[in-house]
């Protein structure tokens, strides 16, 4: 378990879980390098990981809000209080001067791997 | 050209607005002598309340100079100087310095606060921290909120007002016992008509000699201009303070211009926003060579404080007035109308203000119908609005604007029309204002959920009922488009949840909840969750009431008893959830669907059993409707109680059902609640036997369950409900549409089907999965989750939080 806590070089892959116990449409948070990662699989599949701060509440969640679009963008809302982010770019559609990290993020033999 | 404007409040936010959206080409320096930019005064006690982000974004270009006060101004050099040593050479100069409270010259006067920044409001806070009562010094608008914010942080507080009355510019002699009446019911205590004499350490003593004890006190007392750099500038200034201005808001220094609440302009300073940013447009025109002037502005008062809605427009007197009074509901309206009865002049509004919505626009023109039938609320009088009355007097805009913009730029709702035409956007109070003039263009204001489905959600039920659909990936591929949001998904998720009561975690459905329905707990504000057990009518044994003792001991949670009778445990984390609650499944215990839109408890009074008035069970017949209905998803959360007497003790008209038994049987009232707007429920049936009441409750919950709103509760639901109470009546009770047996049918299958979420959590490993923080590391606690302790119990620690914006 400690071994996931240790810093590592920036860039490398991580594998965090397994593909296919991720719901569609929900996410998990995951604890790379000692940062909260939100990874969410969209309808589609597609799988996208945003930082798991809500920059507005303080508390990390963004994990357990719900999936979904705004137009064409895949977003999260906030559990707290709803703000909606894009889960490709990050920003925050209701308020655009601010975003959360987003990270690079694949699938190797259906285990997920994120890069922090 | 350099523009510096000296102060940075509200006005000299909208002065350089302005300048920049009209394109100035020169440079703008504003210095201001608080730490940060201009924010939104008029909303200054959300900011205690709400923690609100009240903050203009400074517009691009501008440079500022902030927590820098001007000392002084050069008029020969034409340069301002400022307390940190710059020199800021101007083209133009413009004042923008505001007003500062005024602080009455009494002994002890240093130890008050005044109610005017952000750092006075933060040194009230903490000052309330170790104080228990509190003193207002002040009953006028600013002084009543400043009331309510002391209340707000749980201190008992008393208003001292010199003048006979509250709010003697707003409302004459009955308006002010009117005003009175709902103050002192709210709990805090007012004294008009008498002067302070002096503070002391923990009170407030009266010229009358009477005390008042006070840890923290506020003066409120009025606002004199901040004049004093013109003053020593030689610039004119009013016998009564206040800069001069022309009507270009021009001082006696051609190059020098006064907006805002340092003004005096045409003989008055005004203390109102709206006049302010109307002076900030003028004069950032004329600084481009424009010609527009002020003349003058409407200081027609709405707001609601404490929870009641005074009003005040036009004059405040005439020859002639027309007044209505219910001293019983705390309504007072009055109208003043000139001698020949043809002219309305002004009005004055306590406890209801329609009257300022409907007629605030005909000042000045001839009444559009009888005064009496003015004054009655829903007689019917349907007015037009002329295009030149003002809707909204923040930011100066006509009915004529409004209309026009609706039909130009094809508008179809408030939203639209705030980013059109400004109306609206500031205090608010013309916001009904604006929903009947769309109303009346022909809009039809869209019944949409969200951009995902463009029906309502009655509708949508309907055609999940209909067309007996069973997943959301159905429904919106038909009936809708993308993917959904957390507006439609949850929303979705409660019709299925009504019709169907599945697991709410399974398959689709688990994607659709809410966090709250998703962990089966409420969310806290530091990502933590708090257990409910049901406790069916507030009745539980001493062995139970150990259990949830062992338990909140065990994992270290806060516990409280709740207003619904029963018992919170906060400060879970996710992956404790489920170990707390197998703890608790064991000794008997159910999910209480806190975090669920959905029944939540049915309060009851002691009752026959044990109560010497009481005439019925109230007990065992709030455990009867709470097993019936636990676990019913509706539009909002459902509460009940039952009182065995007309004493009431179950606060039993407060809630969406409400039961009080009477000598033959119970009656039942329906569509009341507390929350943000309490409305006691109404009488639907009388002294009938239990069996016919909870035919009754079953069918009125399936219909207000079919037609609901989205987060529509029964006494929201019932007002928007046409025919009101009696179509109710006719519709659950004489069965007019003939639904009564499929409502009926339809409850039956809700009960057949009942059970509890938790247990079956606990028995589905795959659902138990989901509780964990992290799921590449499941043994580990979210490192970000701290507690304290307070009163030997623990207390979350927040994150201090600054919103990062780029
Ligand atoms: C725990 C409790 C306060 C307490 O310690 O007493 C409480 C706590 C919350 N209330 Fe409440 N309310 C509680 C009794 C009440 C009552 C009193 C009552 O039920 O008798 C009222 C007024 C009565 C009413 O609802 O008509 C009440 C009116 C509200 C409202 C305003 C509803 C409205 O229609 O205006 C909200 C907001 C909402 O639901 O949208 C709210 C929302 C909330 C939420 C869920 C806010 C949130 O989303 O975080 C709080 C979280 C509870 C939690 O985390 O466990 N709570 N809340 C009470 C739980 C009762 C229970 O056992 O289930
Ligand atoms: C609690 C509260 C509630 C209110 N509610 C309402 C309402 O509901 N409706 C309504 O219409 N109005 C309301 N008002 C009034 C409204 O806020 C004022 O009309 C408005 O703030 C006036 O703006 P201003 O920019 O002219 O002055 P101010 O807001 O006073 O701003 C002047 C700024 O200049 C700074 N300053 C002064 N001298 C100097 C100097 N020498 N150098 C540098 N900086 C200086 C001050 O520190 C201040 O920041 C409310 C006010 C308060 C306090
Ligand atoms: S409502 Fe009546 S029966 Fe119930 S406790 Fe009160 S007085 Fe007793
Ligand atoms: S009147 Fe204040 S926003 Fe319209």
């Amino acid at each position: 378990m400690t071994e996931l806590l240790i810093d590592r070089p920036i860039g490398t892959w991580v594998p965090v879980c397994s593909y296919a116990e991720l719901i569609p449409e929900r996410g998990v948070c995951v604890l790379v390098s000692g940062r909260q990662i939100a990874i969410f699989r969209d309808f589609g599949g597609r799988l996208y990981a945003v930082g798991n701060l809500d920059p507005f509440s303080g508390a990390h969640v963004l994990s357990r809000g719900i999936v979904g679009t705004r137009g064409s963008e895949p977003t999260v809302a906030s559990p707290m209080h709803k703000q909606v982010f894009s889960l490709v770019t990050g920003v925050c559609l209701d308020d655009p001067a601010v975003s959360v990290p987003t990270y690079p993020v694949r699938v190797r033999e259906g285990r997920v791997e994120v890069s922090a | 050209m350099r523009v510096v404007v000296a102060g940075y409040g509200p006005s000299a936010h909208r002065l350089i607005e302005t300048l920049v959206t009209r394109g100035f080409d020169g440079e703008i320096v504003v210095v201001g002598e608080e730490p940060r930019p201009a924010y939104d005064r008029v909303h200054l006690t959300s900011y205690l309340t709400e923690g609100a982000d009240l903050g203009y974004p400074v517009p691009p270009g501008v440079t500022t100079l902030l927590g820098a006060r001007v000392t002084g101004i050069d008029r020969d050099g034409k340069a301002v100087v400022t307390d940190d040593g710059r020199r800021e050479p101007y083209d133009v100069l413009v004042l923008a310095t505001g007003s500062a409270p005024f602080v009455p010259p009494v002994p002890g006067a240093e130890r008050a606060f005044v109610y005017r920044t952000i750092e006075d409001l933060e040194a009230i806070r903490k000052a309330a921290e170790s104080a228990r009562h509190g003193v207002v010094v002040g009953g006028g608008l600013l002084g009543l909120e400043a009331a309510d914010a002391l209340r707000g942080l749980g201190l008992s507080t008393a208003i001292v007002e010199i003048a006979p009355w509250l709010m003697p510019r707003q409302v004459d002699e009955g308006g002010g016992a009117v005003l009175k009446g709902h103050i002192e019911a709210l709990g805090l205590g007012v004294h008009t008509g008498v002067m302070l004499e002096r503070v002391e350490d923990g009170r407030v003593v009266l010229k009358d000699g009477g005390e008042i004890p006070a840890e923290v006190v506020v003066f409120s007392a009025g606002i004199r201009p901040r004049d004093e750099l013109a003053r020593a500038a030689g610039l004119e200034v009013g016998e009564r303070g206040g800069i001069v201005v022309d009507a270009g808001m021009r001082t006696s220094d051609p190059s020098i211009y006064a907006i805002g609440e340092c003004a005096l302009a045409g003989g008055m300073v005004y203390g109102l926003v709206g006049p302010c940013n109307t002076q900030a447009e003028v004069a950032a025109d004329r600084i481009m060579g424009g010609e527009s002037s002020f003349g003058g502005a409407d200081m027609s008062t709405k707001l609601k404080l404490l929870g009641v809605e005074v009003a005040q427009f036009g004059a405040m007197g005439g020859a002639l007035d027309v007044t209505y009074m219910d001293p019983v509901g705390g309504v007072y309206k009055r109208l003043f109308i000139s001698d020949d009865a043809q002219t309305l002049l002004g009005g004055i509004c306590v406890g209801d203000a329609t009257p300022y919505t409907n007629l605030k626009g005909f000042v000045g023109k001839p009444l559009p119908a009888a005064p009496a039938d003015l004054l009655f609320t829903g007689s019917g009088v349907q007015l037009d609005l002329p295009d030149d009355a003002q809707v909204c007097s923040c930011n100066n805009v006509c009915a004529g604007e409004i209309r026009e913009a609706i039909a130009v730029q094809g508008l179809t709702d408030v939203g639209g029309i705030k980013s059109c035409t400004r109306a609206g956007t500031t205090c608010g109070s013309c916001v009904p204002m604006l929903k009947q003039l769309l109303v009346k263009s022909g809009v039809e204001v869209s019944k949409a959920l969200c951009e995902h489905f463009d029906q309502s959600r009655a509708e949508l039920f309907d055609i999940v009922r209909v067309r007996g659909i069973t997943t959301f990936s159905q429904l919106i591929a038909e009936h809708g488009r993308g993917r959904g949001c957390d507006i439609c998904k949850p929303a979705v998720a409660s019709i299925l949840a009504s019709l169907h009561n599945q697991h709410v975690l399974d398959g689709e459905l688990a994607a659709l909840q809410d966090t709250n329905d998703h962990f089966l707990a409420n969310i806290q504000k530091n990502g933590t969750y708090s257990v409910v057990p049901r406790i069916p009518g507030g009745e539980i044994t001493p062995d139970k009431l150990i259990v949830i003792g062992e338990v909140a001991r065990d994992f270290g949670l806060y516990t409280k008893i709740t207003g619904g009778q029963r018992i919170d445990l906060f400060g879970a984390r996710v992956e404790q959830l489920p170990q707390i609650w197998k703890r608790l499944v064991d000794a008997g215990f159910e999910s209480g669907h806190a975090y669920g839109k959905a029944l939540r408890t049915v309060k009851s009074c002691v009752g026959s059993t044990w109560c010497r008035y009481g005439v019925q069970d109230s007990v065992g017949l709030a455990i009867a409707l709470e097993l019936r209905y636990r676990g019913l998803r509706s539009p909002h959360k459902l509460k009940a109680a039952v009182s065995g007497c007309a004493r009431e003790c179950a606060e039993a008209r407060s809630k969406d059902f409400g039961i009080i038994a009477t000598e033959q049987g119970w009656n039942l009232y329906v569509c009341g609640n507390g929350g943000f707007k309490p409305r006691h429920a109404d009488l639907l049936v009388s002294d009938v036997p239990t069996d016919e009441l909870i035919k009754i409750i079953d069918r009125f919950l399936m219909f207000y369950i079919r037609t609901a709103d989205r987060l529509q509760r029964t006494a929201a639901w019932l007002e928007s409900l046409e025919g009101g109470l009696d179509y109710l009546r006719q519709v659950v009770v004489e069965d007019s549409l003939g639904i009564c047996a499929d409502l009926e049918a339809q409850m039956e299958r809700h009960v057949a089907t009942y059970f509890d979420e938790w247990r079956a959590v606990l028995e589905d490993p795959d659902k138990l999965r989901r509780f964990t923080s992290f799921v590449n590391a499941p043994g580990v606690p979210d490192p970000s989750i701290v507690f304290e302790t307070e009163r030997d119990q623990i207390k979350p620690v927040l994150v201090p939080l600054e919103v990062v914006r780029k």
